[in-house]
Parts: C-alpha cells; structure tokens; sequence
C-alpha cells in the first residue's frame, strides 16, 4: 500500500519536472532572452570590477583581480539562486496566468510532491543555465581560480538547496493569498534578498538592522561560502559550520514553508480563490 | 480510477445542506476600508446523484453552479453542511475524492505553449500512469473522437476551441474517472463542435459505465443528455427530477418542453442570460 502511494507519488514528482522541461522548451526563444539578460549583467559586473582602475583607484593589480572575482562569483551566484528563488516562487502565479491551476490542484497529488517536483525542475534547469553563463565568463575574463576548492564549494552550493528551497515555497504563498498583489510582492522579496545578502558586498557594510536581517538570510552564508571556498580555497573542515548553518536553516524552512502553503491553500479554498482569474 | 466494489452501491454524490457565501464582511480597523457586498451562492442545497447515469444541473448565470462544481472537486469548501463522492467526504478526504474524479469545464485547461500529446502526458502522470503505451491510447483516444493525430504535437494554441474541448474529454478519459464533472462544456462551440461533444458524453456513459455530473445552459442539450436534472436558482435547488417529470409537473403544457418547465419555475429565460452575458 505504501509502495504504491509512494510509486504514484514518484510518477507524479516526474510528470512536474517532465511539464517543466516541456515548458522550458517550449518558450526557448524566452528562456534564450532571459539567458541573454543574465549573461549580459554577470558581464557587466565583470566590467565594472575591471574599470576600476579607470576610475583612479589602484588598489593594485592583485586586488583588483580578487575584486572582480568576488563581484563576478557574487553575480554568477545570484543569477542562480533568484532564478531558483523565482520559478518556485512563481509556481502558483504561472499555474494561474496558465488557466490549470484548478487542474493541477484538483489532481490527487501531495502538495508535497507537487512543489518538490516544481522545485526539482527549477534546480536543474538553474543549475544548466548557470553553468551556461559560467563557462561563457571563463572567454570574456581571465580569471584566476588557482586557489579554488570545487569539492568545498560544490558542498555549500548542495547544502544551500534547502533553504533555498523552503524560501522560495514561503514566496510561493504571497499569490495564494493575494491573486493580484502576490506577484508583485514576491519581486519585493526578491529584492530585499539582494540587498541584505552580501551579493555585491560584505554585509559588515550594512547599517545594523539591515546587517541582522542579513545574518539570518541563507543567502549570505552561501554567497560567503561559496566566495571563500573560489577565492581563497576554503577546506571542506573549515566550511562545516557553514554547511550546518545551511542545513539547519533547509530543515525548519522546508517543513515550515510547506505547512504554511497548506494553511494558505485552505484559506484559498475557503475564499474561493484557487481559480485562473483569482 | 475504477470504481471498487465497495463502491458500486453508494452514490455518485450526496449534498446535504451546502451552504456558501462570498464577500464576507471582514472587521476592519476603526471601520476604515472596503467591506465586500455578501453573495449567497448556494443555500442549504442537497442533493443525492446516481451511480452510472447523467445529471444536469441547470441554471442561469449566478444560479449557483460552478460553486457546486468546484466543492465537488475539492478546490472550495462549503461554509456549512457536507458533500460526498463515492462515501468521500470532500473536505476531510480530499485525495480519495480527487482519485475519482475529473473535470471538463468551460474553458480548456491546458498549458496552450504545450502540445495536446505533452498536457495529456502530464495529465496521466498526475493520475498514476504515463508509462509505456500511453502514447499509443492517447492516439487511439484522439482518433476516436475524430481529431486527426497531426495535431497531437502542435502546441494547443494552434487549435480551434472544438478541438481544445474535445482534448479535454480526451484527456478527462485517461484518467478513467468514476465521476465526471463536466461545467458547460458545449458553451461557445460551433454547432457541428457540439453535436460531436455530446454525442461523447452518451458514449462515455455506455462506454465506461461512469457518472456525469453536467451543468449547462442548453436546455435542449439537458433534454437529450440527462436522465435527471435539477433545476438551480440563486443557490437553491428548485425542482428535480427526469426531464419528461419536469416538463409534466411544471412546462403547463403536455407538449411543453424543459424550457417552458424551467421559465415557470424561475422566470427566467436561458437564452436572455446568454445574450445578457454576451452584451
């Protein structure tokens, strides 16, 4: 009994990555702009770093090419996560501008299943995008990755799927409570994201309560971690504290992400709000 | 899903005094803000549906019956009372209802980018197959409901709405529902789109022995289709039983038809709802 649920469960978790792919494919002509767009703005950083110099600061050639890696690694980093952040959040909103959000919510599916599944396929496809825009970096700069270590950074990348996750099913909530201002609040979050995660920056810059919220975005230790492990080769020893913090963050974000969609769901329905036009 | 033995001797559908509301008005600071007018949509409505026949449920336009639909499909809750599928009870068992049913409605659900082939392939992981062989009874399923198998990979949005709609029952199909929910189905369809679809909802019954739950505003559709029908009128059931009782007790005429039965019962005509819609 429990292997049949469960093997009804996988069935339906591969026809969401499968749809996703279909989708994906299906608007590649988009998916190639958006690409376009996120290569050309990880370029721009590259470039800015580079034209520091131009600006008559000196900080010497050195410095300047671990500024530039550290803005360059920040931006690769955050084209990847707000993608992530983004198509999962967004999850619900397209299901609606789609028309089969009644479809797919009336399909006996666990919501489990089905934002793990969203997720998934939101995972691969950032990931392969990520890595299009990185290999293309590796052609406009000269970059010195001497001192990286992958496996570490590789580990902190995988232990920051978690909260990554559990974030972006929290965001995925705004349009079931708000069909019409959901949308736009979960760009609002994207944002503040941004700001308080030491993509561009250290978050010691920060004034203080826009540093505390900082601290307690996953968001910063991945982006720290990552940059440490590329920049100045963090060992996977010394980047265990930061994968715990990942961790501990992925597993009382996700279960509580998911239990608030839930709640969300049955005030959708109370309300009448799980319907295409909201 | 098929329906278990188990099942065979309940009914389709029980209703027992649904009741559902809209626009409640939400307490406000300091009153400040705007307070939504109240809609009853369905008032104390119960209702018991066979195994294995065709009921319509007609209605105008705010008559009701969307509502009615969607707490049958698990995508709203009732304000009070209780609605079963199959013994399941709609709130407090939603996946055991969810596994029964399927639904056609007004607007074909599909993600139009994505080819009929991909949104049914989709549609059948989501009820338990998609494995080998799908391919080849969602080209048998197409071919029989006369759509020609060249459309199976354009994306839906190169189709004509007839043939999004007949996808849609195709689709609906695939899953094998034990209860189909079907919401105006035929509204908007050419004439020759219709016949087509109805002459489907006949086969689905002798065909697959399943339940259909159709709601609509074809009059003469209900007449031809339905082996029972209830009338709905802001929220309430007024009337129900087979058309031919319906006519006899309420059209005033032995020649009359649904729709002399259906204006003496809630002075309305269905044809001035739809061209008031329209406008």
């Amino acid at each position: 009994m429990i292997g049949n649920s469960l093997r009804w469960e996988l069935n339906a978790f591969v026809g969401f990555i499968e749809r996703q792919k279909n989708l994906y494919r299906r608007y590649w002509l988009w998916e190639a702009v958006w690409l376009l767009y996120n290569l050309v703005s990880v370029l721009s950083i590259g470039y800015l770093a580079a034209g520091l110099s131009t600006l008559g600061l000196e900080p010497g050639q050195a410095s300047l090419h671990q500024t530039q890696l550290y803005l360059l690694v920040g931006a690769l980093l955050w084209t990847y996560l707000s993608l992530v952040f983004f198509e999962i959040a967004f999850a619900i909103t397209w299901e609606r501008w789609e028309g089969t959000i009644e479809y797919t919510f009336m399909a006996p599916v666990k919501r489990l299943t089905h934002l793990l599944g969203m997720s998934a396929a939101s995972l691969i496809y950032g990931i392969a995008r990520t890595a299009a825009i990185g290999i293309a970096l590796v052609f406009f700069f000269n970059l010195d990755l001497s001192h990286a270590n992958w496996l570490t950074a590789l580990a902190i990348f995988a232990a920051a799927t978690l909260p990554l996750l559990g974030l972006g099913i929290f965001t995925s909530i705004l349009p079931l409570l708000s069909p019409e201002k959901g949308e736009q609040m979960a760009f609002a979050v994207q944002g503040v994201l941004l700001l308080i995660s030491g993509v561009y920056y250290p978050i010691s810059v920060l004034p203080a309560p826009l540093h505390v919220v900082g601290i307690l975005s996953p968001l910063t230790y991945t982006l720290s971690g990552v940059r440490e492990s590329l920049l100045h080769g963090l060992s996977l020893a010394g980047a265990l504290p930061t994968i715990g913090i990942l961790l501990l963050m992925g597993v009382i974000l996700v279960p509580a992400s998911v239990w608030c969609f839930n709640r969300a769901e049955v005030r959708a329905k109370r309300l009448g709000l799980l319907k295409r036009s909201g | 899903m098929a329906i278990k033995a188990s099942e065979l001797n309940t009914a389709a559908v029980e209703l027992h005094g649904i009741t559902k509301r809209f626009g409640q008005p939400a307490r406000r600071p300091f009153g400040r803000g705007k307070v939504k007018k109240e809609k009853l949509a369905l008032d104390q409505v119960s209702m018991h549906v066979d195994s294995g026949r065709i009921t319509g449920i007609l209605g105008a336009n705010g008559s009701g019956k969307s509502t009615l639909i969607r707490i049958l499909a698990t995508l709203m809750t009732p304000d009070a009372g209780t609605a079963s599928v199959f013994g399941y009870d709609v709130v407090t068992q939603p996946d055991d209802v969810r596994r029964h049913i399927n639904r056609v409605s007004v607007e074909a659900s599909f993600f139009k980018e994505m080819s009929p082939w991909e949104n049914m392939l989709y549609a059948a992981r989501l009820y338990g197959s998609g494995g080998k062989g799908t391919r080849a009874r969602v080209e048998g399923m197409l071919e029989r409901l006369g759509l020609p198998l060249d459309t199976l990979d354009k994306p839906m949005k190169q189709l004509s709405r007839g043939q999004q709609q007949k996808v849609a029952i195709a689709r609906s199909f695939l899953t094998s529902p034990s209860l189909l929910l079907m919401d105006e189905p035929t509204t908007g369809l050419d004439p020759r789109s219709k016949r087509e679809v109805q002459e489907l909802v006949r086969t689905i019954r002798r065909d697959r022995a399943a339940t259909v739950l159709l709601c609509t505003h074809d009059l003469e559709e209900a007449e031809v289709l339905c082996d029972h029908v209830l009338v709905l009128d802001q929220g309430r059931v007024l009337a129900e039983g087979t058309p031919a009782e319906l006519i006899r007790a309420h059209a005033g005429d032995v020649d009359g038809s649904l729709e002399d039965a259906f204006m003496k019962l809630t002075g309305k005509r269905l044809e001035e709802d739809e061209e008031a819609k329209d406008e």
